[in-house]
């Protein structure tokens, strides 16, 4: 915000609350009013609103205070932040953020508990990506201002209290790459988000088992990086996909068709997908437990796949 | 609540004289006045039509006129209406614009059943009062938004006709580039931000516009930025939940926007009385902080001078306005809808309130220009249309190679291939024949 005048912010809570998880905390006082914007409770409206900026020279970052509150928004978010650019021949650019805090949390409920990414990654012209650190949290959302395309950030609730240190200097991180956590040899996990600890502590408990998993947080749910997933998979020959979101239509969905798409010849095992089951999300904590992947049962998958 | 009171205006004269004098104080006096206008109930099968009661703080008195009242009576040069709202120049530009919007439309329907353009096509026919009344007033760099009845709004705010029709028959010479259609006409270079085909969609993007105008102003310290916008919509979007939610924003932030409701009395086959608890679009203004206006819609000179109030208040920084006009389609909803729910003597009393015949019979009637000059600007768009049809039907269609290239402004975001590079690298892309 400091660099570009243009970039401002608009969403409920953002300025004088300082976002519901605080994200946007003191820049109301710095920056103002307008250039953090308290919006009412019209999801729809305000991020229409913040495309209608986005076309006439404004960065806007427009936060759902939870992202289940952007199904308000699909209007606008499919119709307009997807597709204006193609609709008009390539005349309006649409460089906006929408970011915010989703998926399954302590005991929130079902609609405070909901993973949108599922939902977004049919509509054209849009780019999601997932941050699950301290280091690529800022990077990612440094990315997104500054791409020239509508992009949704997707934060989790849970990961907000994480501490890392990160560099001083500035630093911009790709868009489009997915990011190595652990180099391994015999299987490829992929996963994103928050399951990247439920991924990272179930690899000690493999690593004490004898096996050597590679990890890679895919960090972009739409496009995804070809790149990087192939060369683990022409590596390790086996896959275990890991998400919070649910199965039916879910991010490991896609990813799954791609990888058997691109990298059939590589494989020596099916490809494996763990999701969230199928459920809307209860309320009951043991429930939630088990509608989430638990580090576990990531155990029994990668024992089975290497099989 | 008193600050804001919904006005209805069917009076040209005095208000005229009024406004076109500039004179901010009587204007603001007006809509602050807190007097109550006794209106008859609305009635199907009668236009608007009201009586107003003096007050001390309006000051004088606006008198109901109807557009038939001003062109029956003969008017002397020397009477208070000769004070003319108009010069020549500006009924020459009002002509012209809404002779091009009509027979723009007419043509569209022409080379539909002829198989040259496809799909939903809206036409406009008796609307063009408002599309003229309000457009030809705007500066280029002021926005307008539109829905997909948006040929005319993109006439009016200067897109070119031949690029509107080869749009229309999906060539890659089209505005959109053939991409969009009759229902998302777009120009950046004019500030039309769309063609929406989803009623109310465009709403939030046209406060969206109306916020960096705003922000502009104050936090780019951009003095001189006094852009407005105008989003257009009709009378059944009025009920969707997009309209109320805009209409807080704009008046909560005080944005420079324009609400100009199209009330053509049918959203397809649903009457606006059947849809509507309450019908008078007008009234909702107020109930959310911005004055509300009524108006004639099918005259275009007295949209033109509501018009010149509401944008002059959003220049000033004043806030939004929003204007309800009574206009009728002359067609059915698109050229699919076979109009059949519509009572005809609905349909011929609208049709006797033609808002370009009006128009002519003013022009003539004040000596502002002569039957052949008018002729001569009807000669004009003939030859304009006929050239933009030819321009149109000899353009190219869109190449394959043109299918890939607009869904980001950044092509990288289709991500990276098997191979480390961007998917926009692969010659296939350009061609558009990559997998992506």
């Amino acid at each position: 915000m400091d660099r570009d005048p243009t970039v401002c912010v608009m969403g409920e809570d953002v300025g004088h609350y300082g976002g519901s998880y605080k994200v946007t905390k003191g820049l109301a006082t710095k920056y103002g009013d307008l250039r953090v914007l308290d919006t009412p409770i019209a999801e729809n409206s305000f991020t229409g609103m913040g495309i209608g900026a986005a076309m006439t020279g404004l960065r806007p970052i427009v936060e759902g205070m939870n992202m289940g509150f952007l199904l308000l928004a699909y209007n606008q978010i499919s119709n307009n932040c997807g597709m204006l650019h193609y609709t008009s021949g390539g005349q309006f650019k649409i460089p906006i953020v929408i970011r915010g805090p989703g998926g399954v949390g302590r005991q929130l409920g079902a609609e405070h508990s909901q993973r949108l990414e599922s939902y977004f990654q049919s509509i054209p012209g849009l780019q999601m990506v997932a941050c699950s650190t301290p280091y690529n949290a800022k990077g990612l959302m440094k990315a997104a201002i500054r791409s020239d395309n509508p992009v949704v950030l997707f934060e989790h609730v849970l990961l907000y209290n994480l501490k890392e240190r990160i560099p001083d200097e500035e630093y911009v991180l790709c868009l489009e790459e997915a990011e190595m956590v652990r180099p391994g040899e015999h299987v490829t996990i992929l996963t994103y988000s928050r399951m990247r600890y439920h991924v990272m502590q179930a690899a000690k408990t493999l690593v004490n088992k004898g096996y050597d998993p590679e990890v890679i947080d895919i960090r972009s749910l739409k496009p995804f990086d070809l790149y990087t997933i192939g060369n683990s998979i022409k590596k390790t020959h086996r896959v275990l996909i890991v998400e919070e979101c649910m199965r039916t239509g879910g991010i490991g969905a896609s990813l799954r068709a791609a990888i058997i798409d691109n990298f059939w010849d590589y494989l020596d095992a099916p490809v494996m997908c763990l999701s969230s089951q199928d459920v809307p999300t209860p309320y009951a904590g043991t429930l939630e437990e088990w509608t989430v992947v638990q580090p576990a049962q990531i155990v029994t998958a990668v024992e089975q796949i290497c099989k | 609540m008193s600050a804001f009171t919904a006005v209805k205006v069917l009076a040209s004269g005095p208000f005229a004289g009024r406004s076109s004098s500039g004179d901010k104080a009587a204007a603001s006096a007006w809509i602050g006045s807190s007097s109550c206008r006794i209106l008859r109930p609305f009635h199907p099968h009668q236009p608007f039509s009201s009586v107003s009661s003096s007050s001390p703080s309006i000051l004088r008195p606006i008198q109901a006129v109807s557009s038939s009242d001003v062109l029956s009576s003969k008017i002397e040069p020397n009477s208070p209406l000769s004070n003319l709202l108009i010069t020549r120049e500006e009924a020459l530009d009002l002509y012209e614009d809404m002779v091009l919007g009509r027979s723009f439309e007419d043509m569209c329907a022409q080379m539909y059943y002829r198989g040259k353009m496809f799909g939903f096509v809206h036409l406009y026919n008796g609307q063009e009062a408002v599309s003229t009344g309000f457009i030809r007033l705007l500066k280029k760099e002021d926005s307008v938004v539109s829905t997909y009845r948006d040929h005319v709004h993109a006439l009016s705010k200067g897109v070119p006709a031949r690029a509107v029709m080869a749009e229309l028959f999906g060539k890659a010479t089209g505005c959109c580039r053939g991409q969009g259609g009759s229902m998302h006409m777009f120009s950046a270079e004019h500030n039309l931000l769309g063609g929406f085909a989803f009623i109310g969609e465009g709403i939030p993007v046209a406060t969206g516009a109306a916020f960096t105008s705003r922000y502009r102003r104050e936090v780019l310290k951009e003095a001189n930025c006094d852009y407005v916008t105008l989003a257009f919509f009709g009378d059944g979007t009025c009920n969707n939940g997009q309209f109320f939610e805009c209409l807080n924003m704009a008046a909560l932030w005080k944005l420079p926007i324009i609400f100009v409701v199209e009330n053509n009395l049918w959203a397809i086959g649903m009457s606006h009385l059947r849809a509507t608890s309450d019908p008078e679009i007008w009234k909702k203004g107020p109930a959310f902080g911005m004055p509300g206006f009524h108006v004639d819609g099918m005259d275009v000179l007295k949209v033109r001078e509501v018009a010149k109030e509401a944008i002059g208040r959003a220049r000033r920084g004043e806030g939004p306005t929003l204007v309800e006009c009574e206009t009728y389609r002359f067609r059915g909803h698109s050229l699919a809808d076979p109009d059949e729910l519509r009572n005809p003597d609905e349909k011929a009393r609208y049709a006797a309130r033609d808002p370009i015949v009006a128009l002519k019979k003013y022009v003539i009637e004040h000596n502002l220009a002569t039957e052949s000059d008018l002729k001569a600007i009807e000669k004009k768009i003939d030859e304009v249309i006929e050239e933009a049809v030819e321009f149109a039907d000899a353009s190219p269609p869109p190449p394959r190679s043109q299918l890939l290239e607009n869904v980001f402004a950044d092509p990288r975001g289709f991500g990276i291939g098997p191979d480390g590079k961007y998917r926009c690298e692969d010659p296939g892309f350009t061609q558009g024949t990559a997998e992506v």
